[in-house]
């Protein structure tokens, strides 16, 4: 296929530690770690591979975001995609939302393949891929553990509760990353270098005209309700004793 | 009055639990008027089961010789000719509702709520966020249908004690033919299922292989358990994914849960911080584990697995 569109979100990066702030309006995130999303940058490592298996010429990364988001854009950049776009968004932009940006996007740029993470790490929704691909009226194979490329179409392995489910779609189809499918690569620091020639376009939000969706608002903030420290035994037959004591053996 | 339609969870032959969660959940709205949607091809046996559940007042079934398998993109266009005046349409946060809910959504110009744990109002409601670190009350506009997922872990299953219709429905709509199933390889065993058993025992990388997961697999059996992992043990290849519980595998709530050379990263501890007791064996001392097991054992598992295994007999 000529065009492989990858997703990239900006997100807390996944080893801090997320605190709730203490008037509830939202999580902490000033001078906290960003990076791109995981499930994301294993789209971006699956891209790499199919092109570099040559079934695909060019990969396209894209975000939806302040002009911060440049910054995952230059790294998947670096990881060896070929281009960027940027459509420049104030404030934070509802699945629903950006699953219209994406259904534009893929309608100028035609790719064979739309690769997005499963879900965020931040808002953990879970949404944008299965909405592009209604959008669109595209096949979807969510939580991909393999995919094979076939020409006119894909035969994706995919995570479910009872196992793995193997699917065939017709391309294009819009595929979504489980932890399982690859472990993305390292950055070199040359290829930091040469990504900062590759070309980054921006598009303003409101310039593609994207129909305002009814909007979750998300009011309160809260820490999770913490579990106590229980007790420490001494043995199986304390453990076994305890076990008895609380009628749940 | 609140009409609300869920899409229930099956395998041609049983219904899964999550269906009978999501009428719990449903159940909370004020006003609740549930019905529960059938896609199938053969729906009588499962129609049947989603009728018995409390709360439910109609079961409308759709026969299709392509509902064979619950594929998203052949499920959702009907679940939205379904969807006619419901204010509400639900389905569990399994990996069957994840996959088909926000295509339903995205097709009736919606935003879905993803794995709601409470009902704080007709249009408000909580979900976590941040993998668990953070829970967030959410208000969707009251003008719009609410389409969400369930967060299965959050809810007791409605009793079977009910008597709804079944009615068939026959739907106009033309089907994808993009979309097609090849296959499932499961792992099934006659063990309990792990996201519905009352109990789980779960073993992690400390097992070290996948011969001394037999280990886990025996006491598990001994206590009519479900067999659950973390992320470490299923990454080192010990157990097949479908085991996993996590952020990223299953969200479970057995009324017991033994975690077994499972240190408890966060994205573990999300997966069980519903559970009833947890039991926690590990030789680290320190192990983050500890901080939110009911009951802590330091030692060896390799010799306090197979003796507990044999005290509770």
């Amino acid at each position: 296929m000529e065009k492989i569109l990858v997703g990239l979100k900006r997100v807390v990066d996944y080893n801090v530690r997320v605190r709730v702030k203490a008037d509830g309006s939202g999580v902490e995130t000033d001078g906290v770690k960003m990076s791109i999303n995981p499930f994301d940058e294993i789209a971006l490592e699956e891209a790499l591979r199919i092109r570099e298996r040559g079934e695909a010429d060019e990969i396209i990364v894209m975000s939806i975001g302040s002009s911060d988001v440049q910054q995952q854009l230059r790294t998947g950049l670096a990881m060896g995609a070929d281009r960027a776009i940027l459509v420049e968004a104030a404030g934070n932009v509802d699945p629903l939302s950006r699953a219209r940006v994406f259904r534009e996007i893929a309608g100028r740029e035609q790719p064979g393949l739309v690769l997005l993470g499963k879900q965020a790490i931040d808002d953990d929704n879970n949404q944008t891929g299965q909405m592009l691909a209604a959008l669109w009226g595209r096949p979807q194979a969510t939580f991909a553990s393999k995919i094979e490329l076939d020409g006119e179409t894909a035969r994706v392995t995919r995570e479910v509760d009872v196992g793995l489910e193997t699917i065939e779609v017709d391309l294009p189809a819009v595929v979504t990353t489980d932890l399982r499918l690859n472990e993305p690569r390292y950055v070199k620091l040359p290829d930091i270098m040469k990504a900062k020639k590759k070309p980054l376009d921006t598009i303003a939000y409101d310039d593609l005209g994207i129909e305002a969706a009814p909007v979750i608002r998300e009011t309160v903030f809260e820490p999770p309700a913490q579990r106590q420290k229980g007790i420490m035994v001494d043995d199986v037959a304390g453990l076994l004793t305890a076990l008895k004591d609380k009628g749940v053996l | 009055m609140a009409k609300i339609l869920i899409v229930a969870e099956h395998d041609g032959t049983n219904l899964n639990p999550g269906t009978a969660k999501c009428v719990a959940c449903a159940a909370e709205i004020d006003g609740a008027e549930i019905d529960l949607a059938v896609f199938a091809a053969s729906p009588d046996a499962v129609a049947a089961e989603a009728a018995t559940l409390d709360r439910v007042a109609r079961v409308l079934t759709v026969d299709r010789a392509e509902n064979a398998q619950a594929l998203a993109a052949v499920i959702a266009p009907q679940l939205v000719a379904l969807a006619g005046d419901y204010a509400y349409i639900l389905g569990p946060s399994t990996t069957f509702g994840k996959d088909l809910m926000p295509r339903v959504a995205a097709l009736l110009g919606v935003n879905q709520i993803s794995d709601i744990m409470s009902v704080e109002g007709s249009h408000r409601f909580k979900r976590p966020v941040y993998a668990g670190n953070a829970i967030v009350t959410v208000e969707t506009p009251a003008d719009r249908v609410v389409v969400g997922t369930v967060r299965t872990a959050s809810y007791r299953a409605v009793a079977a004690g009910g008597n709804a219709v079944v009615e068939a429905v026959a739907l106009d709509v033309e089907l994808p033919g993009h979309t097609r199933f090849v296959g499932i390889q499961s792992g099934q065993s006659d063990r309990p299922d792990l996201q519905t058993a009352a109990r789980v025992v779960s073993g992690g990388r400390a097992l070290g292989s996948s011969e001394n997961f037999e280990l886990i697999f025996k006491l598990a059996d001994k206590l009519g358990a479900g067999v659950g992992a973390s992320r470490a043990a299923v990454d080192a290849g010990y157990v097949p994914n479908e085991l996993q519980v996590g952020q990223t595998g299953k969200i479970i709530a057995p009324e017991l849960y033994f975690a077994i050379g499972i240190s408890g990263a966060i994205q573990h501890l999300t997966g069980i911080k519903d559970a009833g007791t947890i039991v926690a064996i590990n030789k680290d001392e320190e192990a983050p584990i500890f901080e939110v097991a009911d009951l802590g054992l330091v030692g060896d598992l390799f010799t306090i697995v197979p003796e507990l295994t044999e005290a509770v007999g």
